[in-house]
């Protein structure tokens, strides 16, 4: 890695690190939240007793969003209690009506940066189209979405599983790490186990999924 | 290098497209449509050659466009030229795909609304070769909309000439070079690399005899940058697929390291000779032994790009000029023979 100036990536081991630095401090500051589970990706199917096979990914899976009725970030999960106030619990309104959302984090080889994969569906089962799943996220995250130039989202196939996922397009996240780690940490160079949190710390509010303070403080 | 690129555009799969069966209403069914599709080229791009031999016989609707070979549907933003040489193991003339205006498989595909999605697509995967190469996408940003859309328009229509004017404003499409080692287009030593592998679990000794691929879950896709070795020692074909599948043949590497690179494979091991036919002849080739553990490491059967099977000695460099796609990736299909796994 070039020492004199860090250009806002990571490599394939770096990021594996990073991960699960991420989700032992998840698990340690958002307890109220399922935690991250890494994932193996077996890259040739059959061939499963290589154990050596080392890429994977994150998955949070079976996160309940709701749009509460004041646009308040309202998360809960699988019917417990939420972490926001929100409004009416009874309404039956769709736009309080529960939503799934499936979240991976996946490493991209080709960028060399973690990028977002997720897919929403109701409490049937059916998937959410792209349009829909724009305005069932919380107004905030709309907001970050249209605002900013560093997020977009697209419907591409999921690097592993075959299936159309949504994405968090990855082209501008090494600059704005690269910002973020020389404005916050006065850094030139971050200690890479920190990159993920930092990452979502950016990434997570476009997707209305909030990120503790302590998680961003080293242990 | 003119002739290998005249030969990757002009390569062209003749197909017979017929309309599904539940979508023909009138008697007699129309026949299949004949296209010469480019290899080069995408299916959906096909559609104004298509549409007009069954415009008449499609049921009330709107249309939504995919194509299906036994039963798998096609991922449309994968090169026409691809899927031939990935689902064909005997290259079939012409290749019989079945059409279907109706019922999209949304669940299976992403969407597909015509030209532009392809486009978005081919612009896209541009932008990822470009940061591949020169870690960042500013040679594609930095063109116009309308280069940007001069060099779409010479993909649709296979058109060379116009693609090497657009492309040289591009900057990094540069071919001029010899295939020694060094490769200046690729400033980071980094080639963008699509692998599409097919773990064949069973023997077969012709490629007619090749079970159909009946799910994409049966491909394995690597979307991987090949990090090239530049001291001296001359990367090959062959060592270029064994870094790309460190899971399979990376067996003395430590488990620790996950990057292409740290690995040295290739020059220190005997590799025989393997002397693969031209398409179409159908031999069987010659299993791969790798030094010591012949017994354990697996086979390649088969390997394809732009429909020819180049020796695995040739170098990757050579390769990678001559036959990559007009979005600067290598599509190269690859069929393995993975040893069963021995018993504990």
């Amino acid at each position: 890695m070039n020492e004199s100036a860090w250009d806002g990536t990571l490599s394939a081991s770096e990021f594996s690190a990073s991960a699960q630095a991420f989700a032992e401090k998840w698990k340690l500051n958002n307890p109220a939240y399922p935690p991250w589970t890494w994932v193996k990706s077996l890259e040739v199917p059959i061939f499963a007793t290589n154990q050596q096979v080392e890429e994977g990914y994150l998955s949070l899976e079976n996160v309940c969003i709701v749009k509460s009725n004041d646009d308040e970030v309202a998360s809960c999960v699988e019917g417990e209690a939420s972490l926001y106030d929100k409004e009416d619990e009874e309404s039956t309104d769709s736009a309080t009506l529960p939503y799934y959302f499936d979240f991976h984090i996946i490493y991209s080889a080709s960028f060399r940066v973690p990028v977002l994969y997720f897919r929403a569906y109701c409490s049937d089962g059916r998937s959410l189209g792209l349009n829909e799943i724009e305005s069932v996220l919380p107004a905030n995250s709309a907001k970050v979405l249209l605002e900013s130039k560093w997020t977009f989202i697209t419907q591409e196939e999921h690097p592993y599983l075959n299936r159309p996922w949504c994405k968090l397009h990855p082209c501008g996240s090494s600059d704005w790490m690269k910002l973020l780690f020389q404005a916050v940490e006065k850094v030139d160079r971050p200690a890479m186990e920190l990159y993920l949190v930092s990452w979502f710390s950016v990434v997570g509010p476009v997707i209305g999924l909030g990120i503790p303070i302590q998680m961003l403080k080293e242990p | 290098m003119k002739e290998a690129q005249e030969f990757v555009w002009m390569g062209a799969i003749p197909l017979q497209i017929h309309l599904h069966e539940s979508e023909v209403t009138t008697v007699p069914p129309p026949p299949p449509a004949l296209i010469l599709a480019p290899r080069i080229g995408y299916l959906p791009l096909l559609l104004p050659l298509i549409k007009p031999y069954f415009s008449s016989t499609l049921p009330p609707g709107v249309d939504t466009v995919w194509f299906e070979y036994k039963g798998l549907p096609l991922k449309w933003y994968i090169p026409t030229g691809v899927l031939f040489d990935l689902l064909c193991a005997e290259p079939e003339r012409p290749w019989n795909l079945t059409i279907h205006f109706r019922g999209y498989p949304s669940h299976l595909l992403i969407p597909c609304e015509g030209e532009d999605s392809v486009k978005w697509n081919f612009i896209n995967s541009l932008k990822e070769a470009d940061y591949i190469i020169n870690g960042n996408c500013k040679n594609v940003m930095h063109m116009s909309q309308s280069d940007q859309l001069e060099l779409w328009n010479s993909v649709v229509n296979a058109n060379l000439e116009a693609f090497i004017r657009s492309s040289s404003k591009l900057k990094s499409g540069t071919i001029e070079d010899d295939y020694a080692s060094k490769i200046s287009w690729m400033v980071l030593g980094k080639v963008p690399v699509r692998l599409y592998v097919w773990n064949v679990s069973e023997d077969f000794g012709d490629m007619e005899d090749a079970p159909p691929i009946d799910s994409w879950d049966r491909i394995s896709y690597v979307n991987r940058p090949l990090e090239i070795h530049r001291e001296g020692k001359c990367f090959t074909l062959h060592d270029a697929i064994k870094t790309l599948l460190p899971e399979l043949f990376g067996k003395k590497r430590k488990p620790s390291e996950g990057e292409n690179d740290e690995q040295s494979f290739g020059s220190e091991e005997e590799t025989k000779n393997n002397r693969m036919t031209e398409e179409g002849e159908g031999n069987i080739s010659q299993p791969l032994e790798t030094g010591s553990t012949a017994d354990d490491d697996p086979e390649i059967k088969l390997l394809r790009i732009q429909g020819i099977e180049p020796k695995l000695e040739t170098p990757i460099s050579w390769v990678a000029n001559h036959l990559r796609h007009p979005e600067n990736f290598l599509h190269v299909c690859v069929y393995i023979k993975v040893p069963s796994a021995k018993s504990l």
